[in-house]
């Protein structure tokens, strides 16, 4: 193993590694503004010089790559005079309006001024003034205060893939923009406002709208997508000002999505913040007590195969948990579906309806194939991780069903079932690469499962693989993206509704009209006749579900409460609470417990631990059934 | 220098003639197939020559296709280098060299002339249209100072009287022969040889 001595400390490091990272290694901190862990080295900003014995300048640790016997000094007077040089000239151009800066508090430039900056300016000329670029509507442009270190370019054309963003002019004139200032057409746009380490891109919508140190920072889950990426909430009070990316080796690594991003608008309107009820046909307000009385009452008049359930989206396991336990053990019935449509599930096995390979796999698969599903679209992140696997390995990428621009290049092969058909009986030209690869990767989209076909679409593929033997310990690639964040949890939890054959009975009777009495769990996309059904809806906003409802129980939202997901691989994550339910809404599964009461039946716990560890068993139990 | 400007009139669609395709495909092949991207700048000058000087933004797009990069890629290579112009500089492109050498042997005087006949500031179109000139730095001919560029010409030994002659010509449509104005031969001495008098084959 190579060493090097770092400020007289001798310590070991890793081939390929630069000066910077194995200075890292031995605990020297280095200033930087242009290296970033995950993107490609670009050495412009200069900031992380060190001293380099026997070289009569500095050297920038970033770009140097770390040899044999190299010692390093990052604490001498020189060094702080090099680096001193650099910064002074940073902030030659760099405007000082700190106080109106949205960066302020979280800025790079201004945290590593405080030790590297000069007390006062030797420039007496004018700074120069950049014209504002139009990036978007998410990105907030003050181009003024742009140092060039170029992260937000190596950014948009390395990880998003979406090359539009580049340096024109060169030198004084240097200018960061899009081409022609068009808006950035990426779901991972708004990245590059973590990514800017000054304050040249923020964050449009959230513009002057609070100070980092103002706010309270809580860790947690996204929902908006079934890969649940580690977000941190921002709240101020009661309102989510923004969301954040957290570091996930495992699942995001530091990307988050715009739609998470910016979803948090959301929590602030249309909210259900009081139960109603609807008289002649007018949504009234209610309380507690008349709503749940009017519910029991009602729940009374059915008979229990009238009565049918489904939970929506965004729902966590606690919230599921408790409505199926409200179901079976309160009112008698089991016909409660999760599904969000007739897309076909086997839930014989776990590996059935997981993302098998993990996120992480991606990276190591050698082959990759897409059915019917658009990963750039459904599960964002997830459509990085193919990329980077794409850019770092050079996969090839196969896709049945024409899904658009996914911003890496696959070959479409062609979008009905009969493709399947030939690759199966080995007839088809990339029969022999899946056979030929090693880790292979095929990723089943919902649209592919939809309807009857689903069937024939999963269980070909599924056996196709098993006898390939691409299903076993070490590698599985059978995988299925899910695309909402209750999916996979609530079949975990067994809800779904299949009567042998009938993979769709629950939408079947539905469309009979078998239901009389629904009761839907923050289901809002989901179409069918109400006719004289008697509808409930208990969730947090105002939208499809609760225009059709007679009760309405508000429910608290994401950021509201403590809740388990689990995510499109399986795993079990905990999201916490960031804020409160707005008015009289409540934690779903307490709404559950306090029905259950009134009802005089046992729903079976009394408090948050108990109901946890129930579904932490249930979970178990599920994950101890996976076999090879 | 600042950031050039793109001109507000663009044509619709740019394309290149057969001749210069054909240039542009032999440019193509001197790098690898993956490595297409480096003929970027060859193409963007035959693209430059095919439109009076200037690279029109369906140009950029042009080459950008033509080699498969993005197109800001292309825009930031026209906008980097000051030889790639983005706005009309019409049919003859006029470039006075005033750095140290030619400025001391009277290159102020030619920027008047210019200033005078083709337009009253640099990078603005003559009235007629076809002509207009800058100031650039070291064209690299400084022993034949003062000189110009007048798009692939090279004209030297000037004085104001022969630069308002040739300027004249320009508006009226002709290019007249290039090189030195006195009737030297490249770069050799005018007269008699006075240096370097010892060497037999100098």
């Amino acid at each position: 193993m190579p060493k090097i001595t770092v400020n007289n400390k001798e310590i070991i490091f890793e081939e390929g590694m630069t000066v910077l990272q194995a200075c890292e290694l031995a605990g020297a901190e280095i200033p930087r503004f242009c290296y970033h862990e995950r993107l490609s080295i670009a050495g412009n900003c200069r900031m992380c010089l060190v001293e380099l014995e026997k070289s009569s300048k500095p050297i920038a640790s970033c770009a140097m790559p770390a040899t044999e016997g190299m010692k390093i000094k990052t604490n001498t007077p020189f060094v702080e005079k090099a680096r001193k040089g650099v910064m002074e000239f940073l902030l030659a151009n760099h405007p000082l309006d700190c106080p109106v800066c949205d960066q302020g508090g979280e800025c790079d430039l201004q945290d590593q001024s405080l030790f590297y900056g000069m007390d006062n300016s030797r420039y007496t000329e004018n700074k120069r003034q950049v014209k504002e670029k139009y990036m978007g509507p998410l990105i907030k442009t003050v181009m003024t205060r742009c140092i060039h270190c170029t992260r937000c370019v190596r950014f948009a054309t390395e990880v998003a893939g979406i090359p539009e963003l580049g340096a024109i002019g060169r030198g004084e004139d240097m200018e960061i923009t899009t081409y022609l200032e068009k808006s950035m057409e990426s779901e991972l746009s708004a990245n590059v406002i973590d990514l800017c380490p000054v304050g040249a891109l923020t964050s449009k919508p959230y513009a002057f709208e609070a100070r980092p140190w103002d706010l309270k920072k809580t860790e947690t889950i996204d929902v908006m997508d079934a890969v649940g990426s580690n977000i941190r909430v921002d709240t101020y009070g009661r309102e989510v000002k923004r969301v954040l990316p957290r570091v996930n080796e495992d699942i995001n690594e530091e990307w988050i999505s715009d739609k998470t991003r910016y979803s948090c608008d959301g929590l602030s309107k249309q909210r259900l913040d009081t139960p109603y009820i609807r008289e002649n046909g007018k949504l009234i307000k209610a309380s507690w007590n008349q709503a749940s009385n009017l519910l029991i009452s009602k729940l009374k008049t059915f008979d229990p195969k009238q009565i049918g359930g489904l939970v929506g989206d965004l729902a966590d396991l606690e919230m599921i948990y408790s409505f199926k336990s409200f179901f079976e053990k309160c009112i008698g019935s089991s016909y409660i579906e999760s599904r969000r449509d007739r897309i076909y599930l086997n839930p014989q096995e776990r590996i059935n309806y997981i993302f098998n390979s993990s996120i992480n796999g991606i990276e190591e698969a050698d082959f990759i194939l897409l059915v019917g599903t658009n990963p750039r679209l459904e599960a964002t992140i997830l459509n990085a991780r193919i990329r980077k696997a794409y850019v770092k390995n050079g996969v090839k990428i196969y896709s049945i069903g024409d899904p658009g621009d996914l911003t890496y290049p696959y070959k479409n092969i062609g979008s009905s079932t009969s493709v399947i058909k030939n690759i199966v009986s080995d007839s088809h030209e990339i029969s022999g690469k899946i056979k030929k690869s090693k880790k292979p990767l095929v990723i089943i989209g919902e649209s592919a499962l939809y309807s009857q076909a689903g069937q024939y679409v999963f269980e070909t593929l599924k056996s196709f693989l098993v006898e390939k033997n691409f299903i076993r310990e070490d590698w599985n690639a059978l995988n299925v993206l899910s695309q909402q964040a209750s999916r996979v949890g609530a079949i975990d939890l067994g809800v779904f509704l299949i009567s042998g054959d009938d993979n769709f009975n629950f939408f079947n009777m539905l469309d009979n009209d078998d239901f009389k009495f629904l009761y839907l769990l923050g289901a809002d996309n989901i179409s069918f006749d109400k006719k004289d059904k008697f509808v409930v809806y208990q969730g947090s906003h105002g939208d499809k579900g609760a225009e059709i409802a007679d009760i309405i129980l508000p429910g608290a939202a994401y950021t509201e409460k403590n809740g388990l997901f689990v995510n499109l691989e399986g795993k079990l994550q905990n999201a916490y609470k960031a804020s409160y339910p707005p008015g009289d809404a409540r934690e779903d599964w307490l709404i559950f417990k306090d029905l259950a009461n009134l009802m005089k039946k046992k729903i079976g716990y009394q408090n948050a631990q108990q109901l946890r560890k129930l579904i932490k068993d249930e979970i178990e139990k599920k994950n101890k059934k996976r076999r090879y | 220098m600042s950031i050039k400007k793109l001109s507000k009139i663009q044509p619709q669609s740019f394309e290149f003639s057969k001749d210069n395709l054909q240039k542009a495909e032999e440019e193509i092949k001197k790098y690898p197939k993956d490595r297409k991207a480096s003929a970027v700048m060859a193409l963007l000058y035959l693209a430059q020559n095919q439109n009076d000087n200037w690279i029109p933004l369906a140009g950029i797009k042009y080459v950008a296709n033509l080699l498969g990069i993005p197109y800001i890629q292309v825009y930031e290579v026209t906008t980097f280098y000051s030889m790639f112009n983005l706005s009309p500089v019409g049919k003859y492109f006029v470039q006075v060299c005033t750095t140290t050498p030619c400025m001391l042997r009277g290159a102020k005087k030619i920027v008047d002339v210019c200033k005078k006949h083709i337009s009253k500031n640099q990078n603005e179109l003559s009235e007629n249209k076809t002509c207009s000139w800058v100031e650039v730095e070291c064209l690299g001919a400084c022993a034949n100072a003062p000189m110009m560029q007048i798009n692939q010409d090279y004209f030297e030994d000037l004085d104001e009287n022969k630069t308002e002659e040739i300027v004249q010509s320009l508006l009226k449509g002709k290019l007249p022969a290039p090189g030195s104005a006195r009737n030297r031969k490249s770069t050799a001495p005018e007269k008699e040889r006075k240096t370097l008098l010892q060497g037999k084959n100098a």
